[in-house]
């Protein structure tokens, strides 16, 4: 069995998967429930000076009978005071002294980050996370986003906390930015031990169209929430991964969003994260979920002969490249396999209305192949014109069988030939410009 | 003994319950969710009536019953019933891709079913009358399915329809002859009311004929639609046939839907001859109404049945006996009733026709005989009425099966009188087909298909709808076990 255990800039933790700051984590009740149900870490609710949260906080995305694909909260930080916080903190590391409790933060003054900073480390916290994410409520004072988007000020209040930490400092990013690695580059500046990234993005998921009010719903109103789930995960791994292959920014990430299972977990250390945190998933399933999380991760490493998770580290990182790396001349087109078409035929009006017309719709009769699953009489069927195929794959993507409409690489002989290298070779007047397509 | 009612009302209206009830509000978003909304969808091919299955599925899913609703009742005027009468496994469900993704088909019947009674409980209208009238005026002689179906596609076209029925209300066997536990004659009476708002003029209770003569309808209708259905149930041609427990299973049938529930006499020993979907809904529903036994025996084996296979299989676990390769050669009679069916053994003789086995007759004890040999077709009473159609070698109106147009160009048909027996859902095709064929006739127009809303923009022609060829499942498995 792989060793699942993991060190995020010197905080050990049994396995890689932690509890996000977020309502999960607001109790030391939940984190003992979390570290019985196998989670390594948990990264309480963001400790600050006591709020007031509203009724109605949560919102979702459902899609189809799908429900909670996105999910969007306007709850503000711990309602529950500094010192019960600190108190529970100290009780739960007594009782879990090797797993990982991080302590999320979020003052204002640096008289008061010296202060929570202090009091964490006595409580017995492993780490510090700075919340620089919250993107509603607490920006609106200046706080969350609010720092996280501008990278000389989240520089300035990481160097307050270095000026006391003594135990490693995580900064937590803002995806509401343009370039998430500026403000990546600050903490690093700052001296950060690590990132975790990404928070909430700011969000409207829906609106009741009786009373005209987004949801959620307080009162009539509403305001812009933090969206997570399962629908931000491809903008999470791709945050994740321009911050891993920023060498200015060199820093351990622990990633964050949308994740719900060993797969997605294991995508987002593939592209460079040392660690992951769960929010959204357990508030839709609860702790248990990280069972299946254990196994499903533990098995994948050993299905690839590696004994311990960091080998996993990164792994898919330097397949990423730039687009004008991408070789031109690689060539695959679509090919159906009529043993498994069951006749939707919507492979053939994405293409025709979506896409690049490349499918025609011919009788079982004209293309020879006789009458089966999906094929009746006069029963028009897909089929691919490859010379005109580009290859772009949406066919592959909306069919409803698996492995039904393969992507086949077609040997063509051509050498590869990248877009940087194709303006290379025109400005040396080696080849004529490729003929537009018709 | 002369039979009588065997249950009382409660227990007999707990067995009649419907088999198929309503969706509720999650099931149907649920199941529409399912949908894969095909392009060129099968569903729609095995449709006679061309219904853009996807598209009204597609409507439900996002929230707009009643729009689903609107793009059911434009194609198939009588949704509603079909939802509920269409033997869906052998036409839309069975022609569902999910089987061949191992899955269950979508429940397109009961989604149907949803949208339709969406608007009825809600009396929403999706239908305006057409803002101009073409002037032609078009008698329309039954009040069945392919008459309503023609006159609804008619009126919609801006012609002014009459419709004659002989019986004291309209629907046709959608009305008197559909298994109680399948549809209440109240949808087919909400159905034709549906049609009456479109602005045509039901007339019950008038043999065309009788009361009322061709040569007098000529002279006030440009055309005719003839959808008149077939006559009354074959005779058996056996000794004993004249006595009071010898009775059509349509007769029964008919009576479920005419009496109190409990008011209907049963045998507690029935017999039902014949082994169609007829012979199914009458051995069912003698269950169902208390006999103690219920037996189909059908001359021929039962691979030779002509009742559905899910139909079979119903009749089966309602505990209904088979008899197969057993003829009947006497109904047996004490004191004029009926006290037995005496059979013989057949096998099939050298032309495939079974023939009786000397020597085999056994004598089935029962109380009620039901006849479900097929009803006749309307061959005398066309021949009266007109003169000059011609009818075919099978004893059913030769027409263009495209415009339901006759030998007598002013004159079209559709429907059982027509196709020689089908279901509810072909006779509504064949009055739709037909209601475009007279407006060609009458407009000097060519005749158009319509379009499905899910295939704009195709560039193929107008396949995928099953109105004009449709798809059969079992024709199709048919084909592939060749």
């Amino acid at each position: 069995m792989a060793d699942l255990s993991t060190n995020l800039a010197g905080i050990k933790s049994p396995n890689p998967f932690w509890v996000a700051s977020g309502p999960p984590s607001n109790t030391g009740y939940q984190a003992h429930r979390a570290f019985e149900a196998g989670w390594g870490g948990v990264v309480w609710k963001t400790i600050g000076e006591p709020i007031v949260n509203v009724a109605s906080r949560y919102s979702a995305l459902n899609h189809g009978p799908a429900r909670i694909v996105g999910f969007n909260n306007i709850e503000l930080i711990s309602d529950r005071s500094p010192e019960t916080n600190f108190r529970e903190i100290a009780e739960v590391k007594r009782r879990w002294p090797h797993h990982a409790v991080i302590a999320s933060l979020m003052v204002e003054t640096r008289a008061q980050w010296h202060e929570f900073v202090r009091r964490a480390t006595d409580a017995g916290a492993d780490g510090i996370e700075l919340n620089f994410g919250c993107p509603h409520g607490m920006c609106e004072r200046g706080l969350g986003s609010a720092i996280g988007q501008q990278p000389a000020v989240a520089e300035k209040i990481t160097g307050w906390v270095m000026e006391t930490a003594t135990i490693p400092v995580i900064v937590k990013l803002t995806p509401n930015v343009t370039d998430i690695t500026a403000v990546a580059r600050a903490a690093r500046r700052a001296g950060a031990n690590a990132i975790s990234l990404i928070t909430t993005i700011t969000s409207i998921t829906n609106v009741n169209l009786d009373p005209f009010v987004p949801e959620p719903t307080v009162a009539g109103r509403s305001s812009h929430g933090g969206y997570c789930g399962p629908a931000v995960k491809p903008i999470a791994l791709n945050m994740v991964q321009s911050c891993a292959a920023d060498a200015a920014v060199g820093l351990p990430i622990s990633g964050i969003g949308g994740i719900a299972n060993w797969r997605d977990a294991a995508e987002f250390i593939a592209l460079g994260a040392t660690g992951i945190q769960v929010c959204t998933a357990i508030m839709h399933y609860g702790f248990r979920i990280v069972e299946d999380m254990h196994e499903g991760l533990s098995a994948y490493l050993d299905s690839k002969g590696m004994t311990s998770v960091t080998e996993l580290i990164g792994r898919a990182a330097p397949t990423l490249q730039k687009w004008e790396t991408l070789d031109l001349h690689w060539q695959r087109v679509a090919r159906i396999d009529y043993d498994k078409c069951i006749g939707c035929n919507l492979c053939y009006i994405a293409c025709e209305d979506g896409a690049h017309q490349c499918i025609d719709l011919k009788t079982p009769e004209e293309l020879g192949l006789g009458l089966g699953p999906g094929r009746v009489p006069h029963k028009p069927v897909p089929k691919v014109r490859e010379n005109d195929c580009v290859g772009c794959n949406l066919c592959s993507l909306v069919c409803p069988v698996d492995d039904c409409v393969k992507m086949t690489v077609i040997e063509n002989g051509r050498p590869p030939m990248s877009w940087s290298n194709y303006q290379e070779r025109l400005a040396a007047g080696e080849m004529q410009p490729i003929a537009p397509h018709p | 003994m002369p039979i009588q009612p065997l249950l009382p009302a409660a227990a007999i209206a707990a067995n009649m319950a419907e088999l198929k009830p309503a969706l509720r509000r999650q099931e149907a978003l649920v199941e529409a969710s399912r949908c894969l909304y095909c392009f060129d969808a099968p569903c729609i091919m095995a449709c006679p009536a061309g219904i853009d299955i996807p598209a009204f599925i597609k409507k439900i899913a996002h929230g707009n019953p009643a729009a689903a609703a609107k793009s059911i009742l434009s194609a198939n005027i009588l949704g509603a019933s079909c939802a509920r009468v269409c033997p869906t496994p052998v036409l839309c469900e069975g022609a569902c891709v999910l089987e061949d993704r191992d899955e269950q088909p979508i429940q397109i019947g009961r989604l149907q079913r949803y949208a339709t009674d969406y608007i009825a409980e809600r009396d929403i209208k999706v239908f305006t009358p057409p803002a101009q009238t073409t002037g032609k005026r078009i008698a329309v002689i039954g009040a069945g399915p392919a008459g309503l179906a023609c006159s609804a596609e008619l009126a919609q076209l801006g012609h002014t329809v009459v419709v004659f029925e002989k019986q004291a209300q309209p629907g046709g066997l959608n009305t008197y002859g559909i298994a109680y536990y399948k549809m209440r004659p109240e949808i087919s009476l909400a159905e034709a009311e549906l049609v009456r708002s479109l602005g045509v003029e039901l007339r019950c209770g008038i043999t065309i004929g009788k009361d009322l003569t061709i040569a007098q309808l000529e002279k006030t209708f440009d055309a005719i639609f003839v959808g008149v259905g077939l006559g009354a149930t074959n005779r058996l041609r056996i000794p004993g046939e004249e006595l009071p427990e010898v009775v059509d299973a349509l007769d029964f049938i008919d009576q479920i839907h005419t009496r109190p529930l409990d008011r209907v006499p049963v045998g507690r020993r029935v017999v039902v001859i014949g082994a169609g979907n007829t012979a199914i809904d009458a051995v069912t529903q003698s269950l169902r109404l208390g006999a103690e036994q219920a037996t189909v025996v059908y001359r021929r084996s039962e691979g030779d049945m002509s009742a559905y296979d899910f139909e079979y299989q119903r009749a089966k676990c309602d505990g209904a006996r088979f008899l197969f390769n057993v003829a009947p050669v006497e109904v047996c009679g004490s004191a004029g009733h009926v006290i037995g069916l005496r059979l013989v053994r057949t096998n099939a003789g050298a032309d495939g026709r079974p023939e009786p086995i000397p020597g085999t007759e056994t004598i089935e004890p029962c109380d009620l005989v039901l006849k479900a040999v097929g009803q006749e077709k309307q061959v005398v009473l066309l021949r009266r009425l007109f003169p000059a159609l011609q009818i075919d070698a099978h004893g059913v109106i030769a027409r263009d099966p495209l415009t339901g147009q006759t030998s007598v160009p002013h004159i079209f048909a559709g429907g059982d009188c027509a196709n020689g027996g089908r279901e509810v859902v072909n006779a509504v095709g064949e009055g739709k087909k037909a209601a475009h064929g007279l407006h060609a006739f009458l407009t000097r127009q060519t005749a158009a298909p319509p379009v499905q809303p899910s295939r704009l923009g195709a560039k193929t022609g107008p396949t995928g709808s099953g109105l004009l060829h449709p798809v059969r499942v079992h024709e199709l498995e048919a084909a592939l076990k060749k």
